[in-house]
């Protein structure tokens, strides 16, 4: 597993995303958040801390409830019964700016097929009301190593060049909380090796960073943290040495057997 | 962030998509000129217009029929139909790779949404209407030259209303399996007193006599209309987002 950092003043972006910026947080924490759906239980009375600075791994079988706590986190979907605080506040008394520092990367992946790459960071850029939004495109471009297919329509990109994209769109306005789901799909090596380097930069620069997955190879370097689900039901795993699939493996085994 | 300039860039984005495939325009344009021509082959032959009134009255019926008083029903239904199909589409889009989820996650209020998405379906059904009133003056015999500016503004206050509407009732409709079938289903009933006053309004215009206080009156109701389905809609829209 990763090394484990923690930012003791956390650093918001290089370039300021105006009044978002003013929505700060070291810490984001669930308590005994619950969501169902109908009689489904996607998530059952979960607490836990995420804090700045880290990289927290989310592992679980298929509808373990991965994706509706990044969902739930992410405020777009209400928790039916708990509170997740972001440094304290909860989602409602920060209101629409709190959206403004987080970052989602979804299984879907966001983006426009009919726009350009830069148009779609553009335009994702002025509604988050992104400073110096030119050289911030710029930036993500070059970041995502596509530059030159700048303005080649999304739809005509590659499932890998869609996810470097998609990953600078989330990233374009620095935020502070970033939500990956599946952040590696379709990534080829050399894609896997710039996204490992964007979230090692992110955790360096103070953000929190929660990422489910399965890729038990490509997060076993990189995550501080690892946390199972199934059924709804969270566990956290200790920081151990070891093969991080095996570590799953034994985790799952021992609390759900 | 502003909530108007959000809605601008959300309409802006959307009409250069729409502008790149064109495909809301094309079909939506091709089911009104469809409409007209259907309406136009039962009332036209050998090459002029059927008169059915007002010399003879129909029995039973409360007024005769005029070509120019079908004329205005005819491009109502022609604007009501193909909006329909427009709107339809006007979340479809956001549906593939979830674009509307990252709308949802901006830090905008969600009435940006709605207005961008408003804003742009009006122009669709603007630049349709351009087109079909010159087509209802060509067949019909309507004299869409007498009162421009009075039959551009129902024409802009009526789809203002039905639009408002219908873009609200599509949002909601972006998760249904059957939104094709529920849509006309739930958009019309709500919408009968905008098509109603359109149609009245317009036919005042295009009458063997015409009446323009008539219009204006009937375009005063919609523009009350619009004033009612816009404010509600933006008021529902945020919590029919929410989840």
């Amino acid at each position: 597993m990763g090394r484990s950092h923690r930012a003791a003043t956390p650093r918001v972006g290089l370039i300021s995303v105006s009044a978002s910026s003013l929505i700060d947080f070291t810490q984001v924490e669930l308590a005994e958040v619950s969501r169902h759906y109908g009689r489904r239980r996607a998530l059952a009375r979960t607490s836990l801390t995420f804090r700045a600075g880290e990289i927290v791994g989310l592992f679980g079988p298929n509808g373990a409830g991965k994706s509706t706590m990044l969902s739930v986190i992410a405020t777009m979907v209400r928790p039916t019964s708990g509170t997740v605080t972001y440094g304290g506040a909860t989602a409602k008394s920060l209101g629409d700016p709190l959206r403004g520092r987080i970052g989602v990367l979804g299984h879907d992946l966001f983006l426009y097929g009919d726009l350009t790459a830069r148009e779609n960071l553009e335009f994702f850029g002025r509604l988050y009301s992104v400073d110096r939004l030119g050289e911030r495109v710029e930036a993500a471009l070059a970041a995502a190593r596509l530059t030159e297919r700048a303005n080649d329509r999304v739809s005509a990109f590659s499932r890998g060049l869609r996810q470097r994209l998609a990953l600078e769109r989330a990233l374009l306005h620095s935020p502070r909380l970033v939500l990956l789901d599946e952040p590696f799909t379709g990534l080829d090596d050399e894609s896997t090796a710039l996204l490992t380097a964007r979230l090692r930069q992110l955790r360096d620069s103070g953000a929190i960073v929660l990422m489910a997955t399965h890729d038990f190879e490509n997060a076993d370097d990189l995550i501080d943290r690892m946390i199972c689900l199934r059924d709804g039901r969270v566990r956290e795993v200790p920081d151990a040495r070891g093969n991080l699939r095996v570590r799953y493996r034994q985790a799952m085994a021992e609390a759900w057997s | 962030m502003n909530v108007l300039r959000a809605a601008w860039w959300i309409a802006r984005k959307d009409l250069i998509v729409e502008a790149r495939s064109r495909e809301l325009a094309y079909t939506t344009l091709f089911f009104a000129v469809s409409c007209v021509l259907v309406f136009a082959f039962a009332y036209i032959q050998d090459g002029r217009s059927l008169d059915f009134g007002p010399a003879e009255p129909v029995a039973n019926s409360v007024m005769p029929i005029s070509v120019t008083d079908a004329a205005a029903g005819i491009l109502w239904v022609a604007v009501a139909f193909s909006g329909t199909l427009a709107l339809g589409r006007a979340f479809e889009r956001e549906r593939q790779s979830e674009t509307l989820r990252a709308l949802l996650l901006a830090p905008t209020e969600r009435a940006a949404i709605y207005i961008g998405k408003l804003a742009s379906m009006l122009v669709l059904m603007f630049g349709v209407e351009l087109v079909l009133v010159p087509i209802i003056g060509l067949f019909f015999d309507a004299p869409v030259g007498r009162a421009p500016l009075l039959l551009a503004g129902l024409l802009v206050a009526g789809t203002v209303g039905f639009a408002a509407v219908g873009t609200l009732f599509a949002a909601m409709l972006i998760r249904a399996q059957s939104r094709d079938v529920l849509l006309p289903v739930l958009l019309y009933p709500i919408t009968v007193p905008v098509i109603i006053a359109g149609v009245r309004g317009t036919a005042a215009i295009f009458g063997a006599e015409p009446n323009l206080e008539a219009a204006t009156a009937w375009m005063s109701m919609l523009v009350f209309f619009d004033a009612v389905f816009v404010t509600l809609a933006l008021w529902t829209f945020a919590p029919v987002m929410s989840e």
